[in-house]
């Protein structure tokens, strides 16, 4: 069941916070060397999981395994092969870059210093300024720097490029692409942003309301949805009951679906209803899983 | 080699990158024996997943549009042309499959079109070159 190249395994994880439920038995695994994109709308249990993948937190129900270790039992032998950027990135505010540098690199043994200065020049941080004088951008980029420099196993980035500027939302994403261009090196991102999630990652989980909506390839999620636009003779007051239609939009005779499934099939279901598929393409990520959220009951986002 | 991806178009990013750098190749503007950026550097370059571009780059060989040269590099094939060819006809089949539907839509009889492509080339000034 455990698989060797599997980075991250993660069976039926529920977390609950007084009565609600963040986590609701979630099952997924991470291979080595994917781009992981987590996809959920605020409050999904985006933040609450990678809590559990750092340690943070423990497990009340099911089980959390990093490197085939857990990461509450022995937190120094995962923490130490992870590189992790928070949100809300708590960098010592009192201390300078190159004192957060330093400070950082006691704790890796594997801190390679060249590589350290070159992100910190690449990124134009001043040695000597202080953290709490940083910019939103430049705290992220020095952020980046000490999760970076020790160049670990498995990089996770929280949200890491909520709120800013798309020229420091570019370095992430180059960050992210350096290091998954290094054999065998894994990344986890969590991201509201999908157009971005959809560039760089090979692998998705959607987390709807605590659970995972899907998860695996992010090639088979697009290959296994439609976007698909039916017309009928005459008007329609509301849209058809089609199976494998997750969201519907449109209005008289055009009715536009996102639907899940196989192309001939649905096609056929269309028809049988009393419509004909005038068009169809691939949906976005971002299209799939307003679909997938909302199919899923409550308000999409 | 300038490639412009976008996340949001519906169609799969490493079809992007394929599409058009056979486009880049059949307008000449890749020539025969030009070396593509190595899979990392244009990763990097467009902000896509490294595996996304070996995948573009395994299709553009089996298509025969480029090689492989040991370690050294990708490399746009020699023998472009019949592709070339095959792929100057995909361009103008998709425009072609667009005017026959906006056509349609707009109740023109075949015929009706294909007298208007006839008057419409007549109307514009005789080509440079043959």
């Amino acid at each position: 069941m455990t698989d060797p190249d599997d980075v991250i395994e993660v069976n039926t994880l529920t977390r609950r916070f007084g009565s609600k439920v963040a986590l609701d038995g979630v099952s997924l695994s991470v291979p080595r060397g994917a781009v992981f994109g987590l996809v959920g709308a605020n409050g999904a249990g985006k933040t609450t999981l990678i809590r559990h993948l750092l340690g943070l937190l423990r497990a009340q129900s099911g089980t959390v395994s990093v490197f085939g270790r857990d990461p509450v039992a022995d937190p120094v032998g995962v923490l130490s092969r992870i590189g992790h950027l928070a949100e809300d990135n708590d960098l010592p505010g009192w201390m300078t870059i190159a004192e957060l540098m330093r400070y950082t690199e006691a704790f890796f043994p594997n801190w390679d210093r060249d590589f350290a200065d070159k992100l910190r020049r690449d990124f134009e941080l001043d040695p000597r300024a202080k953290v709490k004088h940083l910019s939103r951008g430049q705290r992220t980029r020095a952020g980046l720097v000490v999760a970076l420099a020790y160049r670990p196993e498995l990089l996770v980035l929280d949200e890491p490029s909520s709120g800013l500027d798309p020229i420091v939302r570019r370095d992430i994403l180059g960050a992210v692409i350096k290091t998954v261009a290094q054999e065998g090196r894994t990344v986890v991102f969590s991201s509201h942003l999908l157009d971005e999630v959809e560039r760089v990652s090979d692998h998705v989980a959607l987390l709807v309301r605590g659970r995972v909506a899907y998860c695996g390839p992010l090639d088979d999620l697009k290959a296994g949805h439609h976007r698909m636009t039916v017309r009928f003779n005459e008007d329609r007051p509301k849209p058809p009951v089609l199976t494998g239609a997750l969201a519907w939009e449109g209005g008289g005779p055009e009715w536009t679906a996102l639907c899940h499934g196989r192309l001939p099939d649905l096609r056929a279901a269309a028809e049988a209803v009393g419509g004909c598929v005038v068009d169809q393409h691939m949906p976005s990520l971002d299209e799939i899983f307003v679909a997938r959220a909302g199919a899923a009951g409550g308000s999409p986002r | 080699m300038h490639i412009r991806i976008s996340a949001n178009d519906g169609v799969p990013i490493y079809l992007q990158v394929v599409n058009q750098v056979k486009y880049l190749v059949a307008s000449g503007r890749l020539e025969p024996g030009a070396e593509l950026p190595p899979i990392r550097v244009l990763a990097d370059r467009l902000l896509i997943n490294p595996n996304t571009v070996a995948r573009a780059y395994r299709e553009l060989e089996v298509a025969g549009v480029v090689v492989k040269r040991g370690t050294t590099g990708t490399f746009v094939s020699d023998t472009g042309s019949p592709l070339a060819r095959r792929e100057k006809n995909r361009i103008l089949t998709e425009r072609i499959d667009a005017l026959l539907a906006e056509a349609r839509q707009l109740g023109f009889t075949n015929d009706a079109l294909f007298e208007l492509i006839r008057q419409r080339d007549e109307a514009l000034p005789p080509p440079q070159e043959s």
